[in-house]
């Protein structure tokens, strides 16, 4: 992992005193609201419909079991005892008080930690794929890159002011786990013929009211020249996106209104300025960071099929999860365990300070200490030996986080929904539980398959449901809650976005709608299809049929 | 409004001119990029400095051949959270290599200070009881910085690697 | 229809209600009730003063019907600033 070195941890700390001066100022009157508002939104602090919500960081969605513990301290100490992962790898805490949030920063620079443009129109925190370094057919770790952005994007002077938010996302498989394309700037790590590593650069993607999936503006861009590339891309964008209509403002939008061969030109004339200047990146500095991420010491092992095996013939519950949450690993006697955080008890993503704190100490028994957050709002463990494997569930039992789904039907992706965000319509979180319910029946979830929900409390679609394989869309409808539904979507390397069903349904009866659709989709498919196959393969119609009695 | 140049408070010898049907033709005065277009001939034959101030949809491209004619351009903005001018003001030094006075004007922040002079500007127009110690105090924040900008200051890469 | 100023505490960002004391309760309940227009307008003005203040943020009049004598906001939306989000908080 990479740690702070005297200059990340001097910037970290000059900003928790910064901002512990603006608060006094704020609370002690000199600051108005309005002049506060920016300062604190740079911080990654809100203000929700309850209480203020600070927004911290993970970067790139890699937590040592310190930080994961220091997070339950800030939950128990600062707010009511839990937090709630999003879908940028981040955590949230719903009831800060604003008096207490310098010192909460201050405790989170101790372990490395920070909000820093966590919120605001911004470079946001760089996300990446929650198997990065451990993936088998990985070309590089994308965190090698990830940490590079964060720093050139930290109060970087000319982009801390642009148009809207700005999100960029790494990957170093083909396999996209990051959500790359739907992303402001998705980079996907190539290696060449010579051997070289380099990126294809994606742009414009992005989901809320006007959702696009990116095109590719470089096919191939060399490792020294991505931060002169990224400024290439962020200085046309700072000067030339929209800034009269925030729905407008987003990259998406200029890179649509001028066209992908109109934006290249222009950016490829700034980066020809830039590119020899001092943006190009050391070697010395890739290679330093680079050490970081170096793998830890593994065990010399083969793979434990066998034993696997026979573990799964003793235990149908052990053999689900199995199955389901744990992937292959490049180190052979290891595999990645995921953590579900869409069990029947919690809202999704929502993690209490005990369990963070169990985690933390079974990261530190069973994965050298390494915990990832992916986008789905899961954690990974991502380095665990196989013949362990059924000891870490076993204790994941024990604190209600072995729930056998992931990437399945009760895995949804959700929002906080109108329960806690100021601009949400409708709720989510109520939703996403009642589906939870109607598919406690592991059989029938692992009959299922492959499957993701996802669903956002309003047009900002911070819930994902354009690439949902099912997406839900919470609407206020006079004021009453309904629920659209949109299918066929995705966020993997064929990403793709949703197509609406028609009409909504009201809150009672979203949960029928769902399985409503399911059940078309079992009567349809082929074999072992997965739900998005069958419905690349037969469209709408069907479930439109279903849902409506018409096509 | 209090005028801050290269950190300390200076009195404006500049008139503003630039909200004006007319140019005055006499002393040092700061045009509009509109006026600038309409009145060139004049106001490039005469001997004293000039200014000029291009508002935020102004791209500095507009007066890139035109540089020589101005010791000062001023840069709008209109709001604090419209930020192209961060990146007119580094266009105007890194390509097109302008030296003379850059400075911000509109919706200036104390909190915004730092940033802008690190993007080039050296003189801010701010509404602020205190200006000098508002200077100090943006200037005096953060002593780290990951960014090259051009304005000498070493970034963290270059510290670390001992790069000049 | 009868009103009720909504805002958030600074100090700490917790929903209040401006009570007929002129001081904040995190209770709708405790909230004054403005019945006409003149009231409406006169608890707005000492709530902008309190904003000034810095005592709370973003204060404003919410519509609620008075229901076996408590206060419920018509607008589901500001139910749930007063009470609390739906589902139960984690623990």
């Amino acid at each position: 992992m990479y740690r702070y070195d005297e200059f990340d941890s001097r910037l970290v700390n000059e900003r928790v005193e910064q901002f512990r001066r603006q608060t006094i100022r704020r609370l002690n009157g000199e600051l108005n609201e309005d002049q506060f508002k920016p300062l604190r939104l740079m911080n990654g602090l809100y203000l929700q419909l309850h209480a203020y919500m600070l927004r911290i960081n993970v970067p790139y969605g890699t937590l040592s079991s310190r930080q994961m513990r220091q997070l339950a301290h800030l939950a128990r100490t600062y707010d009511k005892g839990y937090g709630h992962f999003t879908t940028r790898q981040n955590i949230q805490y719903n009831w800060i008080q604003l008096k207490d949030v310098p010192d909460a920063l201050g405790d989170l620079a101790k372990v490395e930690m920070h909000g820093i443009q966590s919120s605001g129109n911004c470079i946001r925190n760089v996300t990446s794929d929650q198997y990065a370094g451990v993936a088998r057919e990985e070309i590089q770790d994308p965190r090698i890159y990830c940490e590079i952005i964060r720093q050139w994007s930290t109060l970087h002077p000319e982009f801390s002011f642009l148009p809207r938010k700005f999100k960029i996302a790494v990957t170093g498989c083909k396999q996209d786990r990051a959500a790359v394309k739907v992303h402001d700037i998705g980079l996907i790590i190539r290696r060449n013929n010579e051997g070289n590593e380099g990126f294809e650069v994606v742009v414009g993607g992005g989901q809320g009211r006007t959702p696009f999936v990116g095109k590719t503006i470089r096919e191939w861009l060399n490792a020294e020249d991505l931060l002169s590339y990224l400024e290439a891309i962020l200085r046309v964008y700072n000067m030339s996106g929209r800034r009269d209509n925030k729905y407008k403002a987003r990259i998406k939008i200029l890179v649509h209104q001028l066209g992908i061969e109109e934006f290249r030109n222009q950016v490829e004339k700034e980066w020809q300025r830039i590119r020899g200047s001092q943006l190009k990146l050391p070697q010395a500095e890739i290679d330093r960071i680079n050490n970081y991420f170096a793998p830890p010491q593994y065990e010399k092992i083969n793979d434990q099929l066998e034993l696997l095996k026979k573990q799964k013939a003793d235990s149908p519950a052990f053999s689900d999860w199995l199955k389901t949450n744990v992937s292959d690993h490049k180190a052979s006697g290891y595999s990645i365990a995921n953590i579900s955080l869409k069990g029947p008890d919690l809202p999704p993503g929502d993690i209490t300070a005990d369990q963070m704190d169990a985690v933390a100490d079974l990261a530190d028994r069973y994965s050298f200490s390494e915990i990832r957050i992916n986008h789905r709002q899961n954690l990974v463990f991502p380095h665990v030996l196989q013949s362990e494997l059924i000891e870490l569930w076993g204790e994941l039992s024990n604190i209600g986080l072995a729930t056998a789904n992931i990437g399945h039907v009760s895995d949804m992706i959700a929002c906080p929904g109108l329960d806690y965000c100021a601009l949400a319509n409708a709720r989510s979180i109520p939703i996403a539980q009642e589906i939870n319910e109607r598919f406690q029946n592991m059989d029938k979830v692992h009959n299922i398959g492959e499957l993701t929900i996802n669903i956002s409390g309003c047009m900002n679609a911070c819930g994902h449901h354009h690439v949902g394989h099912i997406g839900i869309l919470g609407v206020d409808k006079r004021g009453k809650e309904y629920y659209q539904f949109t299918l066929g979507g995705s966020s993997d390397e064929k990403a793709s976005l949703g197509d609406r069903t028609g009409k909504g349904f009201p809150a009672e009866e979203a949960a029928d709608a769902v399985e409503t659709i399911i059940k078309t989709y079992l009567e349809t498919r082929n074999n072992n299809e997965r739900f998005i196959d069958t419905y690349r393969r037969v469209g709408m119609k069907p479930f439109k049929v279903a849902l409506y009695d018409s096509p | 409004m209090t005028l801050l140049k290269n950190g300390k408070i200076e009195k404006d010898s500049y008139v503003d001119c630039s909200g004006k049907e007319d140019v005055a033709t006499a002393g040092q005065i700061i045009i509009s990029y509109k006026q600038w277009v309409a009145y060139r001939d004049l106001l490039s034959k005469k001997n004293d400095r000039l200014g000029i101030k291009l508002l935020s949809h102004e791209k500095p491209d507009l007066i890139a051949t035109d540089l020589e004619y101005f010791s000062l351009i001023a840069l709008e903005f209109p709001s604090f959270a419209d930020g192209r001018a961060y990146s007119y003001a580094r266009l105007l030094r890194d390509h097109y290599g302008y030296s003379g006075e850059l400075r911000a004007v509109g919706d200036v922040l104390l909190e915004q200070l730092h940033f802008m002079q690190r993007v080039g500007f050296d003189a801010f127009e701010v509404e602020n009881d205190d200006a000098l110690e508002a200077w100090k105090t943006a200037l005096s924040d953060l002593s780290v910085w990951y960014q090259t900008t051009g304005d000498g200051r070493s970034s963290v890469m270059q510290l670390r690697h001992k790069i000049d | 229809m009868p009103q009720v100023i909504i805002a958030n505490e600074l100090k700490n960002g917790f929903v209040v209600f401006l009570t007929e004391a002129n001081h904040w309760s995190n209770d709708i309940d405790e909230g004054a009730i403005a019945k006409d227009v003149a009231d409406a307008e006169s608890l707005l003005k000492k709530a902008k003063i309190a904003e000034q203040n810095c005592e709370v943020i973003d204060p404003y009049l919410i519509e609620i019907n008075i229901e076996n004598g408590r206060r419920v906001p018509t607008e589901y939306r500001e139910f749930i600033r007063a009470h609390g989000p739906s589902v139960p908080i984690p623990s």
